[in-house]
């Protein structure tokens, strides 16, 4: 399209690309990163268009989900969109006590990840969700790396879900066995369903595949304060980690320091984004099953959404 | 070497040599067999004997990094090429930078391509090249592919300069080659991954990274065949430059560099086709394009679509390396003087116009310019369609085999992987080395995997060996029958030569996703998707070993009355076997480098811990992690190739 115009009337092109007023924000590109999961990534264009339409320049760049913190500290990106307590907490907070980034408010939507299970699952046990139910009945998980005990198929190690922690303090019949990534535990859903096997993964929301497979969290006694430090805390007076995770985990925005200073206008906007549950999973559903592309999903998002997200502006 | 010492026929240092290697084997056989009575520092290495080497390598780095200041350098530097990335990032697919005149329109690209074919080799190559452009454009994947070339467009010509460069500075002084080669053997074996992290450190994520990473990976090769190009220049050439009194400069410029222009030119084609196999890894630091789509689209489980982009980058690398080769084999034409301008330059001339054409047509014609995902075609759902009736299928089987695989088979090898004491699998390393190269060879593999021992990886290394011994094997039971059908006549040899290409630039992320959908998230999978790269070199290397026999050796056979079985396993296998070894050595690095990937499946060796080093940047892990798996690389590589060279040389072969 550019190049049309460029041939017609190069100065008129000029214009066209050079941003448009909104005198204090610096014209360099605010840098949003992108991650591999398809909410995120639509919430970055939805976020990124804002910015556009305040006459900010964004660009995209893709990083690993637990390295972007560094990133963000140096000032190599500006802002992250999804910090989620229970899988980013730590590396935040590593982040944070460094210095470089601080956090930009929470949105709305509240964050739960633990095992899970599709909803097919509960023909073979049906006294799901509760944990003791499905501890019972763990020889229907079982499979032949795992013996007589049920197998449970957690995150990548790296996301430290201490699952392993768990199935010993509860005394529970399970071996858990890591996968390597995401796709790999959506792999083993898809294969399940289409033998409707009982399978249960660790799963988080909001995500995607609450969309296209239904089902339920695990009932694990209650998270507490202090229940993966302090034995006490929690039915197993000896152990630690005898609890679910938060049910209601945080999830933030994290920007840059210097992001202040530089695009105050867009700084602004950023402190009063928040998203809801619903409106996360919507934008997921509009790339992952209406398989738009991302930029578009973010596009027709604002469109319908534009009560929302226009007083975030300030205009 | 020690090779100048043998004789051929019943020499007595071979005999010493094979019996203390079976007298070192023993002594192996009794440290496993004492497993249970050993002290327990020669069952698993001690702990005084274990060295911090990763904090080692993080001290060096972060010195390296603040006291010296090379931060400063490297990021300086990484700007000098995120300018030129800008550049065609905004030709290619209008990126808001200078110049600002992008994109160029679909069509302007896709009439070059048509007319670069043509001028190499003629309609053929035309109709690939073209062809793959309008494929892209036609599959809405254009601005992605134009984001991957973008990088690719400044990498590849950067790693040929590069890489030429080096090249000839190896090949003007000894000492600088001495130094290069490990450094090149080690960068060639050395995961991926590992060589990332520093580079996040040194330089950052984006575009850039992707850039830096590709031009180190795809670098070595090319050094490697300009240093052979140029060695390789007869005397004579040298002689008749010196006699037309050429300069240092102009003998290098106009008489070196031409004659060994073939090499270099597959320096080039090597360099273009590690630019590609580069392309989703490289996206894990922030490459843009084809690969980071790839990753998405995979993690939504879009099996359809991601084999839709396997498809462009297969079809890139094919039109690259065939471009490449044309180019390569293609004599340099020459003219009678007064030869008008246009004839000279037809296909200069013929390009622009068809260029000049479709860039005014796609001032018309919306379509010509740009083609968006709406307006673009999909095969992703037959694709999605057949896989999921294969998997549903074959459930049965896999069912079966998964359960019979893991009770049987690998269980129990990793058990006895993990049983045996380090120590034995020390002192049975240096038995073989002993045999094949005696105490040299025996030395060289004490000393690879004595640092592993000492990284502290012990264990972890051992489930890496275990699932490359299994997959290798399984391959070679599969690759090797496939082979000798192959290498029968020439149609099959090309097709299987096909598939094995294809095999081989499919990006390997592809085929974790069905793996894991057939087996599930364990070692059959991670066994599975390692054995599809291991059997490619084995079935690629038979082949070339049985079709490389001498006709005369096969005719006197067929002269003796030998049959069919008997030439094939008394003369041809024989003869091709020093080649065959060379793919069973390629098989094993290849097995290694999908053993690391195939961690984001859910294994428990060494890439798993890779992983999570990528994602914590720690320097130091990650490449302590990255030289274990090299060495194992580099110690099969020595053997094989010590192996290979005392053979050949009995057989007459050298």
């Amino acid at each position: 399209m550019k190049f049309r115009k460029h041939l017609m009337a190069s100065a008129a092109a000029m214009a066209m690309t050079a941003p448009m007023a909104m005198a204090e924000d610096s014209s360099d590109p605010i840098i949003i990163p992108i991650h591999n999961w398809s909410s995120q990534i639509v919430m970055s264009h939805v976020v990124g268009q804002i910015f556009e339409s305040m006459g900010n320049s964004v660009e995209y760049v893709s990083t690993d989900s637990q390295a972007v913190y560094e990133s963000v500290r140096l000032g190599d990106v500006t802002l992250e969109l999804e910090v989620w307590e229970g899988a980013f907490g730590k590396s935040f907070n590593e982040a944070l006590a460094k210095g470089g980034l601080h956090d930009a408010g929470d949105h709305n939507a509240v964050t739960r990840e633990d095992w899970w299970y599709p909803a097919w699952t509960k023909e073979a046990c049906p006294g799901l969700p509760s944990w003791e139910a499905l501890n019972d009945c763990a020889a229907a998980f079982a499979t032949p790396e795992t013996g007589d005990k049920g197998r449970f198929l957690g995150g990548p190690v790296d996301w430290l879900k201490h699952d392993a922690e768990r199935v010993e303090a509860l005394n529970m019949n399970f071996t858990v066995v890591n996968a390597g990534s995401a796709s790999a535990l959506w792999a083993e859903v898809a294969a399940a369903e289409k033998t409707k096997k009982p399978v249960v993964i660790f799963n988080w929301t909001p995500n995607f595949a609450e969309a296209v497979w239904p089902g339920e969290f695990v009932e694990f006694p209650a998270w507490e304060e202090g229940c993966d430090k302090d034995p006490a805390v929690g039915p197993n007076p000896d152990a630690t980690y005898d609890c679910g995770n938060p049910a209601n985990g945080y999830l933030k925005k994290a920007a840059w320091d210097g992001m202040k200073d530089k695009w105050p206008a867009a700084y602004e906007t950023l402190t009063q984004i928040s998203f809801t549950n619903p409106q996360i999973a919507e934008m997921a559903k509009l790339v992952d099953i209406d398989e738009l592309e991302p930029e578009d999903a973010a596009a027709e998002w604002l469109e319908a959404n534009e009560d929302l997200w226009k007083p975030w502006t300030g205009s | 070497m020690t090779d100048q010492t043998m004789t051929p026929a019943g020499n007595p240092q071979t005999w010493t040599r094979s019996r203390t290697g079976w007298t070192i084997f023993i002594a192996a056989c009794l440290l496993a067999i004492g497993n249970s009575v050993l002290p327990a520092g020669l069952v698993r290495p001690p702990e005084w004997l274990v060295l911090p080497f990763a904090d080692w390598i993080n001290a060096l780095f972060v010195f390296v990094r603040d006291d010296l200041g090379l931060l400063y350098l490297t990021r300086a530097f990484a700007d000098g090429v995120e300018w030129l990335l800008d550049v065609t990032a905004n030709l290619l697919y209008g990126k808001n930078r200078w110049p600002r005149i992008g994109p160029i329109p679909w069509t302007v690209i896709a009439s070059i391509g048509f007319v670069i074919g043509y001028a190499l080799q003629g309609w053929r190559l035309s109709l690939l090249t073209g062809g793959t452009f309008v494929w892209i454009a036609v599959m809405g994947q254009w601005k992605w592919a134009m984001e991957t070339l973008s990088v690719i467009v400044v990498a590849a010509p950067f790693s040929i300069l590069f890489g030429l460069v080096m090249g000839i500075l190896a090949w003007r002084s000894k000492t600088f080659e001495r130094i290069l080669n490990p450094v090149l053997n080690i960068a060639q074996s050395l995961p991926h991954f590992a060589y990332m992290i520093p580079v996040v450190v040194f330089i950052g994520v984006g575009p850039k990274a992707g850039a830096i990473v590709t031009i180190i990976f795809s670098v070595p090769p090319m050094i490697r065949m300009s240093l052979l190009g140029l060695r390789k220049v007869p005397h004579e050439v040298i002689e008749s430059g010196h006699m037309c009194g050429s300069t240092r400069w102009q003998l290098l410029r106009h008489v070196r560099i031409p004659t060994a222009r073939t090499e270099i030119l597959v320096g080039v084609n090597q360099v273009i086709m590690q630019c590609l196999a580069m392309v989703v890894l490289a996206s894990f630091i922030g490459m843009p394009g084809l690969g980071q789509k790839l990753l998405q689209l995979l993690q939504a489980l879009k099996i359809g679509r991601s084999v839709e982009i396997g498809i462009t980058i297969v079809l890139l690398a094919v039109m690259l390396d065939r471009c490449t080769k044309a180019w390569a084999t293609k004599q340099p034409e020459h003219f009678e003087k007064g030869t008008s301008f246009a004839v000279h330059n037809k296909f200069l001339l013929l390009g622009i116009g068809l260029s000049l054409a479709c860039l005014v047509l796609a001032q018309f014609i919306p379509l010509m310019d740009q083609i968006g995902r709406r307006d673009a075609f999909t095969i992703s759902k037959p694709i999605d369609a057949v896989a999921d009736w294969f998997i549903v299928l074959i459930d049965p089987v896999t069912q079966w085999l998964r359960w019979f695989l893991i009770t049987w088979v690998l269980i129990p090898i990793r058990d006895a992987f993990l049983w045996m004491p380090y120590a034995a699998v020390l002192a049975l390393l240096a038995a073989a080395g002993w045999a094949i190269g005696g105490l040299r060879s025996a030395l060289v593999c004490l000393g690879f995997f004595g640092l592993i021992a000492m990284s502290g990886w012990w264990d972890r290394a051992m489930i890496t060996v275990y699932t490359v011994v299994v997959a290798v094997s399984i391959a070679a039971v599969m690759g090797f029958p496939l082979g000798i059908w192959g290498s029968f006549n020439e149609k099959r040899a090309s097709i299987a030569l096909l598939i094995c290409d294809t095999l081989q630039t499919f990006p390997s992320f592809i085929y974790l996703i069905p793996v894991v959908m057939l087996f599930g998230v364990n070692d059959v999978a991670v066994v599975g998707a390692v054995i599809l790269f291991a059997a490619v070199p084995l079935v690629r290397y038979t082949i070339e070993g049985l079709r490389q026999v001498p006709e005369t050796l096969i005719e006197a056979a067929d002269m003796s009355g030998a049959t069919k079985m008997q030439t094939l396993w008394k003369v041809r296998l024989p003869m091709a076997l020093p080649t065959i070894m060379v793919g069973v050595n390629q098989s094993v690095m290849f097995s290694l480098f999908m053993v690391i990937i195939a961690a984001f499946i859910g294994t428990q060796d060494l890439g798993q811990e890779m992983q999570r080093a990528l994602s914590s940047t720690d320097v130091g892990k990650g490449l302590v992690l990255g030289l274990a798996v090299a060495f194992m690389g580099l110690m099969v590589d020595h053997l094989v190739s010590t192996w290979a060279r005392s053979k050949k040389e009995a057989l007459g072969l050298e």
